[in-house]
């Protein structure tokens, strides 16, 4: 349903990149290309820009709808547009797919120019911070030489934050949302078991399964499986479906009985339709990867001494993926540098998802924290 | 900007430019705003409201989320010059371990809090009701406040845990009160430091 107060109908575009990105893997990649979409107007002193960044499962396309399906709706829809929290009448709204995404950037189910194939396996591991360049440089393209904020739940959140690192002169403000400066061994744990779903598919075929005319639906179908339990948090799902039984009774099958596991296999089957697995194991890598403090010896005050934005840093009660404890990680170390930050722990029953959701206290203390935002 | 209270004056002038300080119960953020404006201070608030977040952020103060009875974990010993606490004390169940943790986070403290002991308090008391007034404006069914103790009070506990009174300024509703606070100030603020 499209919401009142949408940016309205919106067209991707592409930009293409012929300056070869260096990875910190060490790879090179050629020639890439982005696909981006905008809202909102750039103001003649180019001050008013505001990067969103996605995490696993986003997009370029951020909010809106397009005018072949108007179902398809922007990710972030309830927070962007006219009279939303980041209004668009103020600022200039940017959504890009990273690279290594399946959503139009350049990534293992795009063409390699090299090769006239699709990337598959062979597309380079990409980072958090190979992401941010590749940002900068769409930036660059824009005419955007400072962001008034750049922001991002959860992954998107880890973006956010390393822009106030690589780039520290070129964002003013940084909201890192449900996130974390580093994954904890069982965040990387739950990445792993959904990576050796895909892995030990036999339809996975070492990553070229485009080749062979399949798709490891079945690993893919897993990996958000399990991805997803851990996006809920325990109260919500009993408050969705407890132990709801489907013929409400136990029928002694392995077929759906508890509501609980027809969402799941249900989630899992309509994301591994339309998500590709080589994007799904790239993009888990990236968040297992991202850990600004390791070069500095694991301390975090050390490594967030390069920022110099306005932090807004948001966490959710109910989420233990990416826990409050987390983003107090990041706050302490950013007071210690004396940076201007701010952070709510916001009272939400719907987990990690939690960011996502148009919850008023949140909605209301981005909109405050925007508000402030002069351009 | 709602909350600009007499008391504000008084801590300003115990802060020096420039200085990094924190307000425990931060509110809105108008003290903190007020600091910045007058003295430029590096200034963080710590709440534990949803509302008073929300507000401190509109104002464009740094407010941080955190539960207070639990300490200051995560701030470090000595980090902040100053750590005030205005009129938040008596609402707070940990007396003993915020005053220890103020003194551990900065150089010294600013604590101010309305005194039990102030007579029309006691009259109140000798009547029958418990008080209410400008610096105790709640009822008793609905106050947030868990302590009940007066200024004499509050020097016996400095005393008893090794708090130094640098300095005390007593308050009859807004006028500066020198003689008897204990009995004739309805507000008590004080200058604090750790002993040796």
């Amino acid at each position: 349903m499209i919401q009142p107060q949408s940016v309205g109908v919106v067209t991707p575009q592409l930009a293409h990149f012929a300056e070869p990105l260096r990875l910190r893997s060490g790879e090179t990649l050629a020639d890439y290309e982005l696909i981006y979409e905008t809202y909102g107007t750039l103001n003649a002193e180019r001050s008013n820009a505001v990067l969103v960044c996605h995490a696993l499962s986003g997009s370029h396309h951020v909010a809106g709808y397009y005018a072949d399906d108007p179902r398809d709706i922007g990710w972030w829809d309830n927070l962007i547009g006219p009279g939303k929290p980041l209004d668009t009448r103020k600022f200039f709204v940017i959504g890009v797919n990273n690279l290594g995404g399946c959503h139009g950037s350049s990534g293992p189910s795009t063409l390699n120019p090299a090769t006239g194939k699709l990337w598959g396996a062979d597309f380079p591991f990409v980072t958090v911070e190979d992401w941010v360049d590749a940002q900068a440089r769409l930036a660059d393209r824009l005419g955007i030489e400072r962001f008034a904020a750049v922001v991002g739940g959860s992954l998107g959140g880890m973006q956010a934050l390393s822009w106030t690192l690589q780039y520290p002169e070129r964002i003013a403000n940084a909201a890192v949302i449900a996130s974390a400066a580093k994954l904890t061994a069982q965040n990387i744990a739950f990445n792993e078991v959904a990576r050796q779903a895909i892995l030990s598919d036999p339809d996975f075929h070492g990553g070229h399964y485009y080749e062979h005319g399949v798709v490891p639906a079945r690993g893919l179908k897993l990996a958000r499986m399990v991805g997803h339990i851990t996006y809920l948090s325990d109260d919500s799902m009993a408050t969705k479906f407890g132990r709801n039984l489907r013929h409400g009774k136990a029928v002694y099958s392995y077929d759906v009985e508890f509501e609980v596991e027809s969402y799941l296999r249900y989630q899992g089957d309509k994301f591994a339709g339309m998500f590709d697995a080589n994007t799904y194991l790239l993009i888990t890598k990236a968040l297992d990867y991202f850990d600004p403090a390791f070069e500095h010896g694991g301390n975090l005050q050390a490594a967030l001494a390069r920022a110099s934005a306005n932090f807004l840093v948001v966490s959710f009660t109910t989420d233990w993926r990416f826990a409050p404890g987390r983003s107090h990680e990041i706050v302490y170390a950013l007071l210690h540098n004396r940076r201007n930050v701010s952070y709510a722990d916001i009272e939400c029953p719907a987990g990690h998802d939690s960011f996502l959701l148009d919850e008023p206290r949140y909605h209301a203390l981005l909109s405050a924290w925007f508000d402030r935002i002069e351009v | 900007m709602a909350g600009y209270r007499y008391d504000y004056e008084v801590i300003a002038q115990w802060i020096e430019p420039g200085e990094k300080v924190l307000d425990l119960g931060c509110g809105d953020g108008s003290l903190l705003h007020h600091l910045m404006a007058v003295r430029q201070v590096q200034g963080y608030g710590v709440e534990n409201d949803p509302d008073k977040i929300l507000a401190s952020v509109r104002n464009g103060v740094n407010v941080i989320q955190a539960n207070m009875e639990r300490g200051l974990i995560g701030l470090e010993d000595g980090f902040f010059d100053h750590v005030i606490m205005s009129l938040s004390l008596q609402a707070m169940h940990n007396t003993q371990g915020i005053l220890a943790e103020m003194l551990r986070v900065a150089r010294e403290a600013v604590v101010s809090f309305p005194n039990f002991g102030y007579w029309r308090h006691r009259q109140s008391i000798l009547n029958g009701r418990m008080p209410v007034s400008e610096s105790l404006p709640h009822q008793w069914f609905n106050t947030p406040n868990v302590r009940f103790f007066t200024i004499a009070d509050f020097e016996a506990l400095c005393e008893l845990n090794g708090i130094v009174i640098h300095e005390r300024l007593a308050f009859d509703e807004g006028k500066v009160v020198l003689e008897e606070p204990n009995f004739l100030a309805s507000v008590a603020v004080y200058r604090l430091g750790r002993s040796g």
